[in-house]
C-alpha cells in the first residue's frame, strides 16, 4: 500500500522510520531553499531579459533578496478586513502552501537509472528511492495536489469580504477547473505510454536507450510532443503565471485574492506560487524527459541522476520565466478559448490517437493503413469541431443582434 | 517565426552590459534645466530683497503651503526696494505640490525654485522653511540644510523658467534681457532664440534651407543659463 519503495517492503524498524523522516526533512529543506532561489532566480532572469539589472544589493548578486524580504514580511503588521470571514481568511493560505509541499513529495530527485539500474540507492544499510513517497497512484496525486490549490486561492478570495478578491477567485475557480482537463488528458498519455502511474515507474520505463541506443528513450519522443506542449502551456495555466495570471492581474484586480492579505500571510501565498513552479517543472521533467535518468560520465551513479535531474528542473524553470518575460497577459476569452477549443480537443485527440496505435501494435495491424485511417477520422473531428464552433458563434452573434 | 519570434526580442536582451535602469541613490539621473524643486527667495544684486509681500504667491497657491505677511520697510534701514518687505514668509514643505505657479505669480522673481527636490525631514518644524532658509545668502546661493541632498549645479539656475514667462519678460524672449539681476549671478545672459536652438539640434541641410545666420550673441552658454557675471545684457 505504501508504494513500490523497497525499504518499506520488508519490516518497518525505527531505522525505516529514522530514514523517512530524514527524507521528509532533506526534501523540506531543499524544496524551501530552491524556492528561495527560484524567487531570486525569476526576478533576476526577468529583469535580464527586459534589460533591467533586478536585485543585486543583500548579498552577491542579491541572493539574499528573498530572504531579507521573508523577514521583512514576518515583522510587518498582520491586517485583517472588518468583513472579512476570520477562520476561513487566517485557513486560506495554509491550504495554498501545504498542498505545494505535499507535491513534492512524489518527485523522484535522483538515483541510479543508467545500465537497467531502477534508481535504488543504499542508505546506511537500506534500499531506498531518492524521493519522498512513491505511493502506486502517484500522479493522480499530483494532480489531487494540484486541485486542491484551487481551495486556498478561492476561500481567500471569497472570506477576505472585499470585490477584487472575491473577483480574482471567481476567475481562478474557472481558469483551474478549465486548464485541469487539459492537464490530466497531456498525463494520459504518458500514462499510457508509460502504463503506469508511478512516478518513479515512470522514469524507470524512460531511463533505456531509445532509437539508435543514443536517443533518449524520454516520453516527449515516445508520447509524443503534443502532450507535452499541452501539459507545458496548462501547467502555466494551472500555477497562474504569465501569461494565464489573469486570477491575479494586477491592472484589473489590484492584487486579486490576496489583496487584503499582509505580512506572512501574504507571504505564504507567494512561497506556494513559486514553490508550484519548482515542483511543476520537476513534474514536467518526471513525465516526459525522464526525471533524473540519463548518462553516468564518471562518479557514483545516484550522483548522476541528482546532477540531471536539477539542470533538467532549472532548464524548464527558465524556460517559464522566459515565457513570462516575453509574452504578454491573454484576454479572458481568449484564456477560454485557448483551454476548451485548442489544448482539449487537441490533447482528446492525441490520446486516442496514442490508444489506437498501441492497440495496432499489439494486435500487428498494417500501420500505414492505420495511420491513414486516423489522418482521415481526425480531419473529419477536426472539420466537425471548426464547424461547431463556427456556429455557435454565428449564434451567438445573431443573438446579440437581436 | 511568427508566434515565437518574440521570445528571441527578449533572449537578446541577456547579457547586454547597457540597462535601463538608473541606480537611483547611488547614480543619479541628470535633471531637466527647469525642475521644480525646493524654492528660494532671491535678492538683488544690492543685497536687497526682491520679495515686496504682496501676497500673490501665497493667493495663487492651490496647496495654501505659502503664508505671507508684508509689512512696510523701515526708512533707515530698507530690507527690499520697494515701500514693503516680506515681513514673514513660510512654507510648508509637508504641503507644496512644487506646482511653479508661485514662481509665475510673482511680478518681482522673488520666489523661484531651485533643482533640489531631495530632502527629508524628521519634523514638522523642520518642513516648515521660513525666511532664514529660504533667502539667498550673500553670495546668492541657497543656503544649504543638513538633511538637503545638493548636488553640483543645482544651486545655480534657479530661476530659468521662471525667466521665459514671467510677465516682466518677453513670452517669447529671444535674445532680450526680461529680467533683472541677481545677487551672485548678475545680470544673466538671455538665452538663444528658437532659430539658434533649432539648429543647434537639426540637421545642417535644415540650416542651409532656412539660411539663417549664426547666433549675434554667441552662444550663451546652455540655453542661456549661463552665470558669468561680467557678461551682463545687451
Amino acid at each position: 500500500m505504501l508504494g513500490g519503495d523497497p525499504l518499506l517492503a520488508g519490516d518497518v524498524d525505527l531505522a525505516v522510520v529514522l530514514i523517512v523522516l530524514l527524507k521528509v526533512v532533506v526534501v523540506f529543506a531543499l524544496l524551501l531553499v530552491a524556492t528561495m532561489l527560484m524567487i531570486w532566480f525569476e526576478r533576476k532572469v526577468v529583469s535580464d531579459l527586459q534589460n533591467r539589472i533586478g536585485p543585486n544589493t543583500a548579498g552577491p548578486f542579491g541572493i539574499l533578496q528573498t530572504l531579507a524580504d521573508g523577514i521583512k514580511f514576518f515583522f510587518k503588521e498582520d491586517l485583517m478586513p472588518e468583513q472579512a470571514q476570520r477562520r476561513v481568511f487566517i485557513l486560506a493560505p495554509l491550504l495554498t502552501v501545504v498542498p505545494a509541499f505535499l507535491l513534492f513529495s512524489i518527485v523522484p530527485i535522483g538515483g541510479d537509472f543508467s545500465n537497467g539500474g531502477d534508481g535504488s540507492v543504499e542508505l546506511f544499510g537500506h534500499t531506498t528511492y531518492l524521493q519522498l513517497a512513491d505511493p502506486p497512484i502517484g500522479i493522480l496525486f499530483a494532480l489531487a495536489m494540484s486541485s486542491l490549490a484551487v481551495y486556498g486561492v478561492m476561500l481567500a478570495g471569497w472570506s477576505s469580504g472585499s470585490k477584487y478578491p472575491l473577483l480574482g477567485s471567481v476567475r481562478a475557480s474557472a481558469q483551474m477547473v478549465s486548464y485541469e482537463a487539459a492537464l490530466g488528458l497531456a498525463v494520459c498519455a504518458v500514462v499510457l505510454t508509460n502504463g503506469t502511474l508511478s512516478t518513479h515507474q515512470m522514469v524507470v520505463e524512460q531511463a533505456g536507450d531509445g532509437w539508435g541506443s543514443f536517443i533518449p528513450n524520454w516520453n516527449i519522443l515516445i508520447a509524443g510532443f503534443v502532450p507535452f506542449v499541452v501539459f507545458l502551456l496548462a501547467s502555466q495555466a494551472e500555477l497562474n503565471r504569465p501569461p494565464f495570471d489573469l486570477v491575479e492581474a494586477e491592472q484589473e484586480l489590484v492584487g486579486s485574492y490576496h489583496t487584503e492579505y499582509s505580512s506572512i500571510r501574504f507571504a505564504l501565498f507567494f512561497v506556494a506560487e513559486f514553490m508550484n513552479s519548482v515542483t511543476m517543472a520537476a513534474i514536467i521533467v518526471t513525465l516526459f524527459l525522464g526525471g533524473p535518468a540519463g548518462p553516468t560520465l564518471l562518479g557514483p551513479g545516484w550522483l548522476w541522476g541528482v546532477i540531471w535531474f536539477f539542470l533538467k528542473t532549472v532548464a524548464f524553470l527558465f524556460l517559464f520565466v522566459w515565457i513570462r518575460g516575453t509574452v504578454p497577459r491573454v484576454r479572458y476569452d481568449q484564456l477560454m478559448d485557448l483551454g476548451w477549443k485548442v489544448l482539449i480537443p487537441l490533447s482528446i485527440a492525441w490520446l486516442l490517437v496514442l490508444a489506437v496505435f498501441h492497440v495496432a501494435r499489439d494486435q500487428h495491424w498494417n500501420g500505414l493503413v492505420v495511420v491513414g485511417a486516423a489522418a482521415v477520422i481526425g480531419l473529419i473531428f477536426f472539420g466537425l469541431l471548426r464547424l461547431a464552433i463556427t456556429t455557435s458563434k454565428a449564434n451567438r452573434l445573431e443573438e446579440a443582434v437581436d | 517565426m511568427g508566434y515565437l519570434g518574440g521570445f528571441l526580442v527578449s533572449l537578446r536582451q541577456i547579457g547586454r552590459k547597457q540597462r535601463v535602469t538608473t541606480q537611483y541613490p547611488k547614480e543619479k539621473a541628470p535633471k531637466p534645466a527647469r525642475v521644480h524643486g525646493r524654492h528660494v527667495l532671491n535678492r538683488y544684486e544690492d543685497g536687497m530683497e526682491k520679495c515686496i509681500g504682496c501676497e500673490l504667491c501665497a493667493g495663487v497657491c492651490p496647496a495654501r503651503c505659502i503664508y505671507v505677511r508684508g509689512a512696510d520697510n523701515p526708512p533707515d534701514d530698507p530690507v527690499s526696494p520697494g515701500e514693503r518687505y516680506g515681513f514673514v514668509y513660510e512654507i510648508n514643505y509637508l504641503r507644496c505640490i512644487h506646482c511653479d505657479l508661485c514662481v509665475e505669480a510673482c511680478p518681482t522673481e522673488a520666489i523661484t525654485e531651485s533643482k533640489m527636490f531631495e530632502f527629508s525631514f524628521t519634523n514638522r518644524a523642520d518642513a516648515i522653511y521660513t525666511k532664514a532658509e529660504l533667502v539667498v545668502g550673500d553670495d546668492g546661493r541657497p543656503r544649504k540644510l543638513p538633511w538637503e541632498d545638493w548636488r553640483p549645479g543645482e544651486d545655480e539656475m534657479t530661476s530659468a523658467w521662471m525667466r521665459a514667462t514671467a510677465p516682466s519678460g518677453d513670452a517669447r524672449f529671444e535674445g532680450v534681457v526680461g529680467w533683472s539681476s541677481e545677487l551672485g549671478y548678475g545680470l544673466r545672459a538671455p538665452e538663444a532664440d528658437q532659430e539658434t536652438k533649432d539648429k543647434r539640434t537639426t540637421a545642417p541641410e535644415m540650416i542651409d534651407e532656412h539660411g539663417h545666420g549664426p547666433d549675434p550673441h554667441g552662444d550663451p552658454g546652455h540655453d542661456g543659463l549661463s552665470h558669468d557675471d561680467g557678461h551682463g545684457g545687451h
